[in-house]
C-alpha cells in the first residue's frame, strides 16, 4: 500500500515555451544596439588598401562615404568612376554633396564631420587628387583614407 | 463575481520577434570602419607666396607615375623609407645634414629640443592609390615611432598606451607632426 499515490500520468510535461519570446527579443536588442544601418549599395568594385597606421572611426552617422573605383557593370565602362550615396557623380558635384551632408545634421555636429575616401586600390591618383581639392574648395579638412588595419606591411 | 478576460494567446510572440530579429539581420552591418585620418589644408590664397624653408629642413618625396620614390633628388625606396624619415626626424645637434633643431620647454617633459624638418609629398595623377597609401602609412609610422621614442623615454611607456591626456598633448608637442603635400600639378602622363 502506498503513501504517495502518484498523480496524473507518468508523461512528462510539455517544455514551457513562453520565454521563448523573451530570448528572441533580447537577441533582437542586442543586434539593434551593435550594429548600424548599411550604407547605399555599392556599385563600383572597391579592393581595399591595406595600412599598419589607421584608426576606427568612430562615430558612424558623422561620416560621408565617397567611393571610387571601376564600375561593377562593365557597361558603365571600365575607369574609376566617383559614387556618391546611389549614383555615379561627377568630380563637379562632390561639393554639393558635401553641402547637403552637413546640412543634415545640426550645428555643433557640423565640425565634426569627416569623410572616409574607400578608394579601390589600382586607382590612379589623378581621381583622388582632384576630390581632395574639392574638398579642401568645400572645406571638409577631416578625411580618412579607408584601410583595413594588418599587423605589417607587405612593401 | 468579475468576469475573467480571456488570455491572449503568445504562442506567436516569439515569431513575430524572429521576424524582426532577421529584418535587422540583413539590413544592419556590423563592420568597423578604419582608415588613415588626415587633416587637408585649407585652400592657398590667389596672391599667397608659398612659405620658404631652407634646404635642410625639408624633405621632399616624389612619387612618380609607375610608383618610384625620389627623395631630396635621390631615388628612394619604399622599405627603406621608415627609416629615413624617421633618422631626418630625429634630433641631431650641429649637424648641417640634418635639419636644425630649436630648444622647447613644455609642460610636464620640460625642456627639449624640437626637429623644425617638414616632410613634403608630392605624388603625380598616375601614381597609383596603393602606392600613395602606403607611403602615408610609412610616414605615419615613423612619426609614432618618434613619438614612442619620447614617450618611453619620459614616462616608459609607447605613447598609445599613455593614460593621461596632458602626457599625449606634451609628446606629441615635443613631436609635432610636420607634413605637407604640395599643391597638386600636372606632370608626366595620366
Amino acid at each position: 500500500m502506498s503513501r504517495f499515490k502518484q498523480k496524473g500520468s507518468k508523461e512528462l510535461p510539455p517544455i514551457s515555451t513562453s520565454s521563448l519570446p523573451d530570448i528572441i527579443f533580447m537577441l533582437l536588442f542586442f543586434f539593434m544596439v551593435t550594429t548600424t544601418m548599411k550604407q547605399a549599395d555599392v556599385f563600383v568594385k572597391v579592393r581595399p588598401t591595406s595600412a599598419t597606421e589607421v584608426v576606427k572611426l568612430e562615430k558612424k552617422s558623422l561620416v560621408s562615404y565617397i567611393h571610387v573605383g571601376p564600375p561593377l557593370q562593365a557597361k558603365y565602362g571600365t575607369n574609376s568612376r566617383i559614387q556618391l550615396n546611389d549614383r555615379f557623380a561627377t568630380i563637379e558635384e562632390i561639393q554639393e554633396f558635401i553641402t547637403k551632408e552637413r546640412e543634415a545634421r545640426n550645428e555643433n555636429e557640423r565640425k565634426q564631420l569627416s569623410t572616409s575616401l574607400k578608394v579601390d586600390k589600382e586607382t590612379k591618383m589623378g581621381i583622388v587628387t582632384d576630390i581632395k581639392q574639392e574638398l579642401r574648395q568645400v572645406g571638409a579638412y577631416r578625411v580618412s583614407y579607408s584601410s583595413t588595419e594588418v599587423k605589417k606591411m607587405d612593401l | 463575481m468579475a468576469r475573467n478576460t480571456p488570455q491572449v494567446n503568445a504562442g506567436s510572440m516569439a515569431d513575430i520577434a524572429f521576424l524582426m530579429l532577421i529584418f535587422f539581420l540583413v539590413t544592419t552591418t556590423m563592420e568597423v570602419d578604419t582608415g588613415i585620418m588626415r587633416q587637408l589644408s585649407p585652400p592657398p590664397l590667389k596672391d599667397q607666396e608659398p612659405p620658404k624653408f631652407k634646404d635642410r629642413n625639408i624633405m621632399k618625396i616624389l612619387v612618380n607615375s609607375s610608383d618610384r620614390l625620389l627623395i631630396n633628388n635621390k631615388i628612394g625606396d619604399i622599405k627603406t623609407l621608415r627609416d629615413d624619415v624617421f633618422d631626418f626626424m630625429s634630433i641631431h645637434h650641429n649637424d648641417a645634414t640634418y635639419p636644425e633643431v630649436s630648444p622647447k620647454s613644455i609642460d610636464i617633459i620640460g625642456d627639449v629640443y624640437v626637429s623644425r624638418g617638414l616632410i613634403s609629398l608630392k605624388n603625380d595623377r598616375g601614381t597609383s592609390y596603393e602606392m600613395y597609401i602606403k607611403v602615408q602609412n610609412e610616414i605615419a609610422a615613423a612619426f609614432t615611432e618618434l613619438k614612442n621614442q619620447v614617450a618611453m623615454k619620459h614616462f616608459g611607456k609607447n605613447y598609445d598606451k599613455l593614460l593621461f591626456e596632458e602626457q599625449k598633448d606634451a609628446v606629441s608637442e615635443a613631436v609635432p607632426m610636420r607634413f605637407s603635400e604640395a599643391e597638386p600639378e600636372d606632370i608626366g602622363g595620366k
